[in-house]
């Protein structure tokens, strides 16, 4: 019989969704013991069997919609943050990403078992066709499971980026009022945004009137590395800090004349320790020896 | 020219000797704003203001078209012989001027009112 | 690149006719930007952005429309601002696009400065055929695996 292909996907797509609608309790129950739901959900049956139930109506939708093949079909919506959930729960315990594909793949089986009983005859053309959408799907939502899996990673590789670029870049109180912030590696876009929210946080809670920042630790200062320190000391200026530059080698002087780099009024000193002498100047406060000092034993 | 609009409410602004101290909280709307230029020059002009202290410790976003409501009022301030000092930005907004390329070049800034009004003190001068 | 239309809820439009417009469209661009996970910097700027740009469409475009809308590819949350005239259009964008250029007399940084705080950036325009800017913030950086042309 001839059937036009546009039809013949329609009714593949209906029957498909139907099934996976009208089986929903039989096919979750069969999942429900399959080594990926019954390792996520180790403490409630039940709570497997929602999960199922919910991954298979996501499925229904996207049966029905015909966007078998298509990651970005909105039926995945609705389950993609269980998915990514479930996927790094057996990530945490150890499983690889080939694992979890393995174990997404072996939902298939007792599905498509299921499937052919729903056909008249189990090996004729209608079942196979049936099989077949429901492996596409079935490795669509493989995909999409890898995809979250994937994304979460990248999520947790930024969140510990974050937090590496906001350990390495302390803000110290030097004294009353002076803050300093010793800058060690590039000074990239990234790193720049984490120093000055630090720093203008420290200028908040420390109540400072100045910032020491200190590029010992930068290897080269070029013109981008320039523009980020001055947009620092221009927030800090913008909250009524003065910053001072400090840790100006002679070979980095020498780079920033050359390159043509204008600082215009920042304030620099070669070291940390001119810097906080400045500081502490400005505010009134005078370091002497004491009176006693040859007294103090060596 | 437009007139704030009926119920609207004002920019609350306070004597403190002869400090003006202006808070702006929120939105400031185009009306309001010029009105607020107005209240303030007059102000300066009719009592013996030296000072003026814009505290935007309540203002979540300042865009350009604000920058250039405090810029002028810096202004006319000073054509009046008054000192002006923006205080309390918050880093957010200080981060975002930034970026944004709005220094607010000219202004002096304070990190709150009390360091606001201690640069307008008479020692100061 | 902007993305097309996949994956995408539905866009909130706002009018920008007034003075007032302006407030209504930094209230709901805060309120997107707080529920999709944007931090407060990221926040701050997304909305400084929009008001820059919705003060564009009312000022030089003669009003408009903003279209607001939340992205989610993937899993990956983002924020997509899209500031719309039927107004002249920009004769020289070239030159709209530096730093300080102004034609209304005021800072005038409007698009290049709006530009710095979005991740992409687009302006649509020609004159005599209005103006469409489009920017567009992701909540963490989007890696190059997952931006789809």
């Amino acid at each position: 019989m001839y059937v036009p292909e546009q039809d013949a996907d329609e009714s593949v797509s209906r029957v498909v969704s139907a099934f996976l609608e009208r089986r929903q309790e039989q096919i979750a129950q069969r999942w429900a013991d399959a080594p990926l739901f019954r390792s996520v959900f180790t403490v409630s049956r039940d709570e497997a069997i929602e999960a199922c139930k919910a991954v298979l109506d996501a499925l229904s939708d996207v049966a029905v919609s015909g966007r078998f093949e298509d990651i970005d079909a909105p039926g995945f919506g609705t389950v993609r943050e269980q998915l990514g959930r479930m996927a790094a729960t057996r990530s945490r315990t150890g499983s690889s990403p080939a694992q979890i594909s393995a174990e997404v793949a072996a939902l298939r089986g007792p599905a498509a078992d299921l499937l052919r009983e729903e056909f008249p005859d189990p090996a004729g053309p209608e079942a196979q066709q049936g099989v077949l959408a429901l492996t596409l799907i079935m490795g669509t939502l493989r995909l999409v499971v890898m995809e979250t899996a994937l994304h979460e990673g990248e999520d947790l590789i930024h969140r510990q980026r974050q937090q590496l670029l906001e350990v390495a870049t302390p803000v110290i109180q030097l004294w009353e009022g002076t803050v300093a912030v010793p800058l060690i590696g590039t000074l990239d876009s990234a790193r720049s945004q984490v120093v000055m929210e630090s720093l203008l946080e420290a200028i908040v809670e420390q109540r400072a009137r100045y910032a020491i920042l200190d590029i010992t630790g930068v290897p080269t200062v070029d013109s981008l590395v320039a523009q980020h320190l001055m947009k620092t000391v221009a927030a800090a200026r913008l909250m009524g800090a003065e910053c001072i530059v400090s840790g100006i080698r002679p070979a980095i002087a020498q780079t920033i004349v050359q390159l043509g780099i204008d600082l215009g009024t920042v304030l620099t000193r070669a070291s940390l320790a001119d810097a906080l002498a400045y500081a502490l100047g400005r505010q009134g406060i005078e370091v002497s020896a004491r009176a006693d000092a040859r007294a103090v034993a060596r | 020219m437009s007139q704030p609009l009926p119920g609207q409410a004002q920019v609350p602004v306070l004597a403190l000797g002869d400090t003006l101290l202006v808070s702006l909280q929120g939105e400031l709307h185009d009306g309001m704003a010029e009105q607020l230029q107005h209240d303030i020059s007059s102000r300066i002009a009719t009592s013996r203001v030296t000072g003026v202290v814009l505290d935007i410790s309540g203002v979540e976003i300042v865009d350009s078209f604000l920058g250039r409501v405090l810029a002028e009022i810096a202004s006319t301030a000073r054509l009046l012989a008054a000192r002006t000092v923006l205080a309390g930005m918050r880093p957010a907004v200080a981060i975002t001027l930034v970026e944004l390329g709005l220094t607010l070049h000219g202004l002096t800034t304070a990190l709150d009112v009390d360091r606001a009004l201690e640069l307008l003190s008479p020692e100061e001068k | 690149m902007m993305p097309a239309s996949s994956g995408q809820a539905c866009s909130t439009c706002l009018p920008i006719g007034s003075d007032g417009d302006l407030a209504y469209v930094r209230q709901q661009v805060r309120q997107y930007a707080a529920q999709l996970g944007f931090g407060l910097v990221q926040q701050t700027k997304l909305v400084t952005a929009a008001s820059e740009l919705a003060r564009n469409t009312l000022v030089h475009g003669g009003g408009g429309r903003a279209e607001i809308t939340p992205l989610d590819h993937g899993g990956a949350r983002g924020l997509r601002m899209r500031f719309i005239d039927e107004g002249p259009g920009i004769r020289d964008l070239d030159l709209a696009m530096t730093d300080g250029y102004t034609s209304g007399g005021g800072l005038g940084l409007g698009l290049s400065g709006a530009k710095r705080l979005v991740q992409e950036f687009a302006v649509d325009t020609a004159p005599g055929r209005g103006t469409t800017v489009t920017a567009l913030a992701w909540v963490t950086p989007v890696p190059p695996s997952r931006t789809r042309v």
